[in-house]
């Protein structure tokens, strides 16, 4: 563990590159996952289709192999980012897709009645959807949310493999050069995961009882 | 294996009667394995590691899969390279032929657990013997002595040796040797990380990066797999020493030893060099044998 107190700054930018690529990504796929869900419940046919195309590829590919993509692939046809901005991207839409299929389950769990009864008042698709449906679709999405939320934590070690120097690639680092004390390295590492990880779940455990209350 | 009959140990003297019997032995195969001594386990001292292995007629030997030339596992699941043949000789001097080996993948970062918690016996997975490592593992050896080197594309003429990395972008492995002696060399020079050489190489022929560094013999496995894009900077020129060893639990003397005396051994009996031709010979010169360190 003294390898951490004399790495202190190394640590430092570690854990700071995890957590904004975990939030900066988080927030993005977020938006971009309840934009999917609601194309996904679309009364237009092609709308429905784009959004179950993207949700079915993305979540059925590995993210290492979507990481290549943006890593490797679309510099090759004209389109570079640097390696963090390329992280955040191929962690926004993977996640993004998880975060649809989430939301939609929640879509789905709002009684049919209520979509009727906004319909019936004159509203919009659009107005129904941000109005009515969505804000209780969220109250029971929250719990599968969180866990998505959690894996994107954990998946952004696989940044560490793309040129990202985060928490999972200075693990590597450290066991290099101290590599007399690699268990201790790991489960430290395994620590300032969960520093993030556990705070979330609590985030969720509050915000559920809060809606409960609220239902 | 041959007869129990005539259990003895073939030293480098009887060369000639030990390979033949051994040829032999292997019989029929068509595959030519490193010789396998007729041990008799009372040849070891009584509770050895050496009395152990040899009873057993097992070892479990740690290598890299992932490493052209060295260790490099096939769609069979089985290792090849000079790493590999390191182990078979290793091995073969304890009695035990290539089916008594189980092969076990290491990475870098699991070499020291892995022999400190006795999931393998040796590790021969291009180890560099350090001081660090030392402190937790006891080195046999070293058998090669690599050195760091650079790659490039072959229209790249800017890149001339290390000193010519300012400002360049530079790839290489995460938690790598060679990265980290970037780091604290040529700190003016933009290291890039990636967890495999393969991605590094890809990077490089993108063009998101100027140069691949790491051992040179890593980097001659690419160079040979696509001369037509990659040379290495200086026909291969290294600027540091990265001998590797065999790895094994600390404190093991006479296991150190008798590992040692078998190494020289393949230095004599030219197994050694006959290693090495049938691999990472295919693309690099043959050296000559680095000598043991016995400290």
């Amino acid at each position: 563990m003294g390898t951490f107190l004399i790495e202190r700054e190394m640590l430092w930018n570690a854990f700071s590159t995890t957590l904004s690529l975990a939030v900066i990504s988080g927030l993005l796929a977020l938006v971009v996952g309840t934009i999917v869900a609601g194309l996904r419940v679309s009364p237009y046919r092609p709308l429905r289709l784009v959004a179950t195309a993207y949700t079915e590829f993305l979540r059925n590919t590995p993210l290492t192999i979507v990481f290549f993509f943006y890593v490797f692939v679309t510099p090759s046809i004209g389109f570079a980012f640097d390696y963090r901005t390329a992280a955040t991207i191929a962690l926004t839409c993977y996640t993004s897709a998880f975060v649809a299929e989430a939301v939609r389950s929640g879509i789905n769990s709002v009684a049919v009645g209520q979509a009727e009864a906004a319909r019936s008042l004159g509203m919009s698709f659009r107005q129904n959807l941000l109005i009515v449906v969505l804000p209780q679709a969220f109250r029971t999405a929250i719990p599968p949310l969180i866990s998505v939320l959690i894996a994107l934590v954990k998946n952004t070690s696989v940044a560490g493999a793309f040129g990202v120097f985060e928490l999972f690639a200075m693990s590597r680092r450290l066991t290099n050069v101290y590599s007399a004390d690699v268990i201790a390295i790991l489960l430290g590492v395994a620590l300032f995961y969960l520093v993030i990880c556990i705070p979330l779940g609590q985030l969720a455990g509050r915000l559920e009882r809060k809606v409960a209350f609220a239902r | 294996m041959a007869s129990p009959l005539n259990r003895r140990l073939f030293l480098s003297g009887t060369v000639g009667a030990a390979a033949a019997l051994g040829l032999a032995a292997c019989g029929g195969g068509g595959d030519e394995e490193p010789e396998v001594a007729e041990v008799d386990t009372a040849d070891f001292p009584e509770g050895s590691t050496m009395a152990k292995l040899a009873d057993a007629g097992k070892i479990t030997i740690g290598t890299k899969f992932d490493q052209p030339l060295f260790g490099q596992a096939g769609p069979d699941g089985k290792p090849v390279g000079f790493d590999v043949e390191i182990g078979k000789i290793l091995a073969g001097a304890l009695g035990i032929d290539a089916d008594g080996i189980e092969w076990t993948e290491t990475v870098s970062a699991n070499r020291e657990p892995f022999i400190e918690n006795g999931q393998v016996d040796i590790v021969v997975a291009t180890y560099t013997i350090n001081d660090t490592r030392k402190e937790v593992v006891d080195f046999a050896g070293p058998y090669y002595v690599a050195g760091q080197a650079l790659m490039v594309l072959v229209d790249n003429e800017d890149i001339t040796g290390e000193d010519s990395l300012a400002g360049k972008k530079v790839a290489s492995v995460e938690g790598s040797t060679p990265a980290q002696y970037i780091l604290d060399n040529h700190p003016d020079a933009e290291l890039v990380n990636f967890d495999t050489y393969s991605n590094c190489v890809t990077a490089l022929i993108n063009g998101q990066v100027d140069v691949v560094t790491t051992d040179n013999v890593i980097l001659a496995g690419f160079v040979e797999s696509d001369p037509d894009n990659l040379k290495l900077v200086n026909d291969g020129e290294t600027f540091t020493d990265e001998p590797y060893g065999v790895g094994l639990a600390k404190g093991d003397d006479d296991f150190r030893a008798f590992l040692n005396d078998t190494l020289e051994a393949a230095y004599e009996d030219g197994s050694w060099a006959k290693a090495w031709e049938d691999t990472a010979g295919v693309v690099l010169p043959t050296p000559d044998p680095p000598a043991v360190d016995r400290y």
